[in-house]
């Protein structure tokens, strides 16, 4: 007789399904999965090392570079491991800014995700459905920080800088002629709140658009439903958080347990599934995009009513204003030493976890009293998703790792670091 | 004519089927060039975007740009492959693309070959196309490549007589396999075409139409996100090219034969006034770009199916169907309300 061998499949790192740099050791038996061996560090760059040699405020743009597609909210858990440690109290308009950004954040993050699991599964318009909205949010961020992506805003004791009064606009150029720029610069007419009000108000609908294409799609049921089922039991046991634990059915949200900033004072509801399945998964984070939109017009709410400074007054901390620097020698000092020096943050260690949009994303921050970490380390909620991989693929087909690499939402930037 | 009969003496049967030939490929050629244009535009404006748009006139010149680059390009021919097949796949896959085109008539006169059993004609070289794919997954010594063909191999299986039932329907409608007599049986407005009693065959046509040439939502063999490119994953430049040429060139025979058979070929709409003065070509041209516009439309809503759903799908769903509306159909004429389904 024959002997039958198991036929092994390299899949990615270069590969359209592997989310960046995945590679995936596949044993399959004909088309089903017999085991899957993901190897990592393909886009390791040593954000923790780096962090040990650098200040406090100049480690903060590596955070953005972590989960390349949720920055802020990296940004955010680093601040907050920072602020504990030396014990700052953060304006609350700054708070609210803060809430108000990881909102965007999170539907940002779910944008990608939908536009790529969709994509991996076949639908491809939904992708650039996804994109539309996710380049209204993008301006945004460039609006507040100059940056699309990468957009260090969030400091030690505040943000950067208040929410600008101005929007960008489109300029006329060889593609738009005017008549089109004005069509596009209507809603970038007043302030920054302006624009993300009339976002929230506009995005329910798309969401509507998005699941128009699949919730009710038997296409989109039979690659989903069933497929990838975790147990709230193994969810548990496998560290999971975020989408994919309240997926399988544990309400488990940061932002309701453990609350930071002002969420406490926030309206919102928590999607749980209930079957563990891609599909629940799937339901879970369309819903959440809605239920940050709520966040997200309440933040504006009170933003509008509200002015206030936005970053903390010591100025050990955050640098002192332009106006004050110029004219005050103490608050020169002040300038030099904190971008020079840098801050130096009391002996101590703390962690500090916020409810990114992927899961519990956490800093563990050890410091010996000088103006670097002496050790940073990163809790990165793709890391326990990824390693539970092989128990989610195990008898499915080849078609269904895309899909189950998909519903797991992970990013090599944060799991790599 | 005379003249030219003369000139090549005994060789003009070949010189004339030759420039045949020649009137019904390069308009084909161009078709399809033009058919990835459409493709592009149409899904691009479905995806809130425009699509090409650079090269000439809107765009229009882009189908020829890219198949400058694809002849400029290297044809690379990995080196653990079978040399020999992995060149021949790729002639295998267009050579039955084009073939079938011999008994397609496209009006009443207007047509290459007008053979009596045109429809045994089409199922047998459609059929061959297949091949081409399954060589071209297996000589390319690659394991996407193989599990591409692999996965072709067994849905065209399934489908091939899902398709084959339907054009059964079709046959016992017309009670004919010339495919002129099938667009003649149907003469008449839009109720008097087979889509009506045959609706079931028609639906099942359609999308096994779709699953044939390996079209979204069913393009488990080119799946782009599972297996990157299925069994062409390995082809580049030229070889690469007439793999695409063959799929769209079979794409519109897919689209030229729901037409002919389901849709009433060359008829027009209605049989009254304004709709019989456009000439028959041009309604079938008409139905025909409809249906590919259904193909395209297609790609751009649906989720892929995983390979055992289309399995599944053509076993459980669409054999039993056309049985079923087969043993239907052929009781129904029976009965005194046979002239319905004719």
């Amino acid at each position: 007789m024959a002997e039958i061998r198991n036929y092994t499949m390299n899949f990615g790192p270069q590969h359209p399904a592997a989310h960046g740099v995945l590679r995936l050791v596949l044993e399959l038996d004909g088309e089903v999965i017999e085991r899957a061996d993901p190897h990592i560090g393909l886009l390791h760059r040593a954000t923790e090392k780096l962090a040990e040699h650098k200040t406090f405020i100049q480690s903060l743009p590596y955070m953005d570079r972590l989960d390349y597609v949720s920055m802020m909210s990296n940004e955010h858990a680093y601040v907050m491991a920072i602020e504990k440690l030396m014990g700052i109290t953060v304006p609350e308009r700054a708070q609210y800014i803060r809430v108000l950004f990881d909102e965007l954040t999170r539907i940002l993050n779910h944008l990608l995700w939908l536009g790529a699991h969709a994509l991996d599964i076949g639908a491809m318009t939904v992708f650039l459905y996804a994109f539309r909205e996710r380049e209204d949010l993008m301006d945004v961020y460039e609006a507040v920080s100059g940056a699309r992506m990468h957009a260090a805003y969030y400091r030690p004791g505040g943000v950067y800088r208040d929410l600008p009064d101005t929007m960008p606009q489109y300029q006329a150029s060889k593609i738009h002629n005017a008549a089109a720029i004005r069509d596009m610069n209507t809603n970038r007419q007043g302030s920054v709140l302006d624009f993300i009000e009339d976002f929230a108000r506009r995005f329910p609908t798309y969401v509507d658009e998005y699941e128009t294409l699949l919730t009710d799609n038997r296409i989109w049921k039979q690659r989903t439903v069933g497929i990838g089922v975790v147990s709230p039991e193994r969810a548990l046991a496998l560290g999971f958080s975020g989408p994919m634990l309240r997926g399988s059915g544990i309400e488990w949200d940061l932002r309701r347990k453990q609350p930071y900033e002002v969420y406490d004072r926030m309206e919102f509801d928590i999607p749980v599934g209930v079957n563990g399945d891609c599909y629940d998964r799937y339901l879970v984070r369309m819903e959440e995009m809605r239920q940050s939109n709520r966040i997200v017009k309440q933040c504006v709410d009170w933003l509008r009513k509200n002015p206030g400074p936005v970053i903390t007054d010591n100025h050990k901390v955050a640098p002192p204003s332009r106006v004050d620097m110029k004219q005050n020698m103490e608050e020169l000092i002040h300038h030099f030493k904190l971008f020079t020096e840098g801050m130096h943050v009391p002996e101590g260690e703390a962690y500090a976890a916020v409810e990114h949009p992927k899961g519990e994303f956490g800093i563990y921050l050890v410091s010996d009293g000088a103006n670097k970490p002496y050790r940073l380390k990163i809790r990165a909620p793709g890391y326990p998703h990824l390693a539970a991989l092989d128990e989610m693929v195990r008898g499915h087909m080849i078609a269904d790792v895309v899909a189950i690499i998909g519903t797991q939402d992970i990013v090599f930037g944060e799991i790599d670091r | 004519m005379e003249f030219l009969q003369n000139l090549f003496g005994f060789t003009w049967p070949v010189v004339w089927s030759l420039a045949k030939i020649v009137a019904i490929v390069g308009p084909l050629m161009i078709a399809v060039a033009y058919l990835t244009y459409a493709e592009r535009k149409v899904i691009g404006y479905m995806q809130v975007r425009i699509g090409p748009n650079r090269v000439g006139f809107k765009g229009l010149l882009q189908p020829i740009a890219d198949g400058l680059k694809l002849m400029m390009k290297e044809i690379i021919i990995p080196s653990g492959s079978n040399k020999f097949l992995f060149v021949l796949a790729p002639v295998l896959t267009i050579a039955p693309a084009l073939a079938a085109w011999a008994v397609i008539p496209f009006t009443p006169e207007l047509v290459l070959a007008n053979v009596d059993a045109g429809l045994l004609y089409i199922m047998a070289i459609t059929s061959m196309g297949v091949y081409g794919v399954i060589i071209a997954g297996w000589a390319s010594n690659s394991k996407y490549a193989f599990l591409g063909s692999l996965r072709s191999a067994a849905q065209i299986v399934s489908y091939e007589i899902a398709m084959g039932f339907a054009l059964v329907g079709v046959l016992m409608a017309s009670q004919s396999l010339n495919l002129i007599d099938i667009v003649k049986g149907q003469a008449g407005g839009v109720f008097s075409w087979y889509w009506l009693p045959l609706f079931p065959m028609f639906i099942v046509y359609l999308i096994a139409g779709v699953a044939e040439t390996n079209r979204a939502p069913f393009d488990v063999a080119e799946g782009e996100s599972e297996i990157v490119a299925g069994f062409h994953v390995e082809y580049s430049g030229m070889a690469f090219a007439v793999f695409f040429l063959a799929e769209y060139a079979n794409m519109i025979l897919i689209a030229t034969l729901v037409a002919l058979m389901f849709l009433g070929g060359w008829n027009p709409l209605f049989d009254i006034a304004p709709f019989t003065w456009i000439p028959a070509f041009v309604w079938l041209m008409l139905k025909v770009g409809f249906v590919l516009f259904l193909f395209l439309w297609f790609r751009a809503t649906f989720p892929r199916y995983r390979y055992d759903q289309i399995m599944r799908l053509g076993w459980k769903v669409f054999i039993p169907v056309t049985l079923i509306w087969l043993l239907f159909v052929g009781g129904m004429m029976q009965t005194r309300y046979g002239y319905l389904f004719h």
